[in-house]
């Protein structure tokens, strides 16, 4: 499994609370999540944003509340990956089981810049900047969760 | 390389020899979990993805405990939903009012959680069974649903932090303050991600139910869960309760871990966390005079019998502060009626404090205890967020049992070495 796309940039400690601002949540259908993703701190990316953009982040990723609004918001909005040098760790778990394919890689993390092109290959977890020529390697995921985000969640990869 | 006694519990229960620090790894559960504000979550996740039977009706226990007595319309059709569910797939561990508590004090007195086992529970205080040596944390409400259909649950090993206890307890001291002290060094952050394993001679001085708490709220310092050894304690707390075979897991000699953390029981002053993280910690004698509006003395970290006897030595004899209101919780049925039967809850009832039915109520904002703006409580829960037990502009201090009702007899935070 491969993801390819250009990138949309973000800093540390991004919480739950700006990928999906709470006043969202009172509606849970993916189309409305998607539409205010990242709202407050990036009012363009719903307009920026094409199908299978990938989102590069640094420490904590999606710390704060359980909610699983929020890998739904990036899922639903199009981007096929988030790569950050850390997640917060029910973030984590919520991205795989809602199918948001993730992946921890400190250095491609820090190197990558905005709008750079980036290509993932999920069976390696070799990370490719197109636009720089410059390779990463991540852990890649075993195969039983790859298999969840590959079927679009763990409801749906149940047997 | 050795394992921590968590990752010798994921190991087993993954069916692999060893597991090593980032590891992903499918393990067998032995229990899941939810309560009246997840389960319907769950329910509805399973609904929607056709899965109508759950993988084994021994292994799930639900648990009405959040907004109960319904609080209001909401509360009872998700309990509603729950109880539907409950009865059509038949689930043997199903708690409603009447023999319900509070699912952190209820699994492990009833015997439903127990050694060696591996948990999910989606809520965030799960972790409070690694008193028992068990492996348990917090989910989310898609991994409640998939563990209750497949009994099977994804985990990322954790590496650990030793916190090595020693010495005797000091003088009123209780596994609250042993916790807060905890969280006031390593911050609420300082275990993110990680196990704390305990260890240490001084863990033979911890009872049960201080053990209880302390496991409970390894999630306020980040951890994944919060373990304590098993040894002749926890084997005459589970025996005559526990409902299953249970096994006795131990961290190997050359287990690593990521950092020691040291405490010294006998070192120890009550401990109070100040609004409004947990990692603010004081001890109450380094506290200017803080007058308060409200006691709470309950909910899964601090409801159980000792807590309730440690709260009802205080106040035997004496009363209330006048304009403070002072609530007492017992976290389970059979905590409530042991408050009884010793004459504890006649105590309670005759300081002018008033005695619930068990429920989580004030600890979350939810009910039976509101705070109004610039109230400031002392509370024997988990959290002091801003905003949780009810207005934004309240505020809360966490304590020990002994605390808050040394507190509600003053009307300040107050000191129980002094009472
Ligand atoms: S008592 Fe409070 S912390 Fe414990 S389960 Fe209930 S709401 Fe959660």
């Amino acid at each position: 499994m491969k993801a390819k796309g250009f990138v949309h940039k973000f800093g540390d400690n991004v919480d739950t609370d700006v990928i999906i601002p709470a006043r969202y949540l009172n509606k849970s259908d993916d189309a409305w999540l998607a539409s205010h993703c990242m709202e407050d701190i990036d009012p363009d990316f719903v307009n920026n944003v094409k199908s299978g953009d990938i989102m590069v982040a640094q420490a904590n990723f999606g710390c704060g509340s359980s909610r699983e609004h929020a890998p739904i918001a990036i899922k639903a909005s199009g981007i096929s990956c988030v790569i950050a040098s850390t997640f917060a760790r029910i973030f984590y778990r919520n991205a795989i089981n809602i199918g948001l394919a993730i992946l921890e890689c400190d250095e491609a993390a820090n190197d990558i810049k905005a709008g750079d092109e980036v290509e993932v290959d999920f069976d390696s977890g070799v990370i490719t900047n197109c636009t720089t020529n410059k390779t990463y390697q991540a852990q890649p995921f075993p195969p039983f969760i790859q298999n969840i985000i590959k079927n679009g969640g763990l409801m749906n990869s149940i047997k | 390389m050795g394992m921590t006694m968590t990752q010798k519990i994921l190991a087993d229960h993954a069916g692999l020899d060893s597991v090593v620090a980032g590891q992903l790894i499918e393990a067998n559960l032995d229990m899941v979990l939810g309560n009246d504000v997840t389960s319907p979550v769950a329910i509805n996740e399973m609904n929607k993805f056709g899965r109508t039977s759950v993988f084994d009706k021994t292994r799930i226990s639900l648990v009405m405990d959040h907004f109960t007595p319904n609080k209001d319309i909401q509360s009872a059709e998700n309990c509603k939903q729950v109880r539907e569910f409950a009865k059509s797939n038949d689930i043997l561990h199903y708690y409603d009012v009447g023999n319900m508590g509070i699912e952190h004090a209820l699994l492990p007195e009833k015997g439903i959680v127990t050694c060696g086992d591996c948990i999910i529970g989606a809520d965030s205080h799960t972790c409070t069974y690694g008193a028992l040596g068990a492996f348990s944390t917090g989910v989310g409400s898609t991994d409640m649903a998939a563990g209750m259909v497949t009994g099977k649950a994804w985990f990322k090993v954790p590496s650990a932090i030793k916190v090595v206890i020693t010495g005797k307890k000091a003088q009123c001291i209780s596994g609250k303050d042993v916790v807060l002290h905890l969280i006031g060094m390593i911050g609420v952050d300082g275990a993110l991600y990680k196990s704390l394993e305990f260890t240490g001679d001084g863990i033979k001085e911890l009872t049960m139910d201080d053990r209880l708490c302390i496991s409970n709220m390894a999630i306020e310092c980040g951890a994944k869960n919060g373990i304590f050894p098993v040894d002749d304690v926890t084997l005459d707390y589970v025996k005559g309760r526990t409902l299953r075979e249970y096994k006795v897991y131990t961290a190997d000699e050359d287990a690593e871990y990521d950092s020691v953390v040291e405490i010294d029981l006998s070192t120890l002053k009550p401990t109070v966390a100040c609004p409004h993280l947990p990692e603010n910690t004081k001890t109450v004698d380094e506290l200017d005079k803080i007058e308060i509006d409200q006691v709470v003395i309950g909910s899964c970290t601090n409801g159980r019998m000792e807590d309730m006897r440690a709260a009802a030595e205080i106040l035997k004899g004496n009363k209330v502060a006048k304009g403070v209101r002072c609530i007492v919780i017992p976290a389970t049925q059979a905590v409530y009626l042991q408050c009884i039967k010793e004459g504890i809850a006649e105590i309670f009832v005759e300081a002018g404090a008033i005695v619930s039915t068990p429920t989580c109520g004030p600890c979350l904002g939810g009910h039976m205890g509101i705070l109004a703006s610039g109230e400031k409580a002392v509370s024997t829960s988990n959290r002091n967020f801003v905003g949780r037990m009810g207005h934004t502009k309240s505020e809360i201090y966490l304590a020990s049992p002994a605390v808050a009702a040394a507190s509600a007899i003053k009307g300040y935070i107050a000191d129980p070495r002094n009472i």
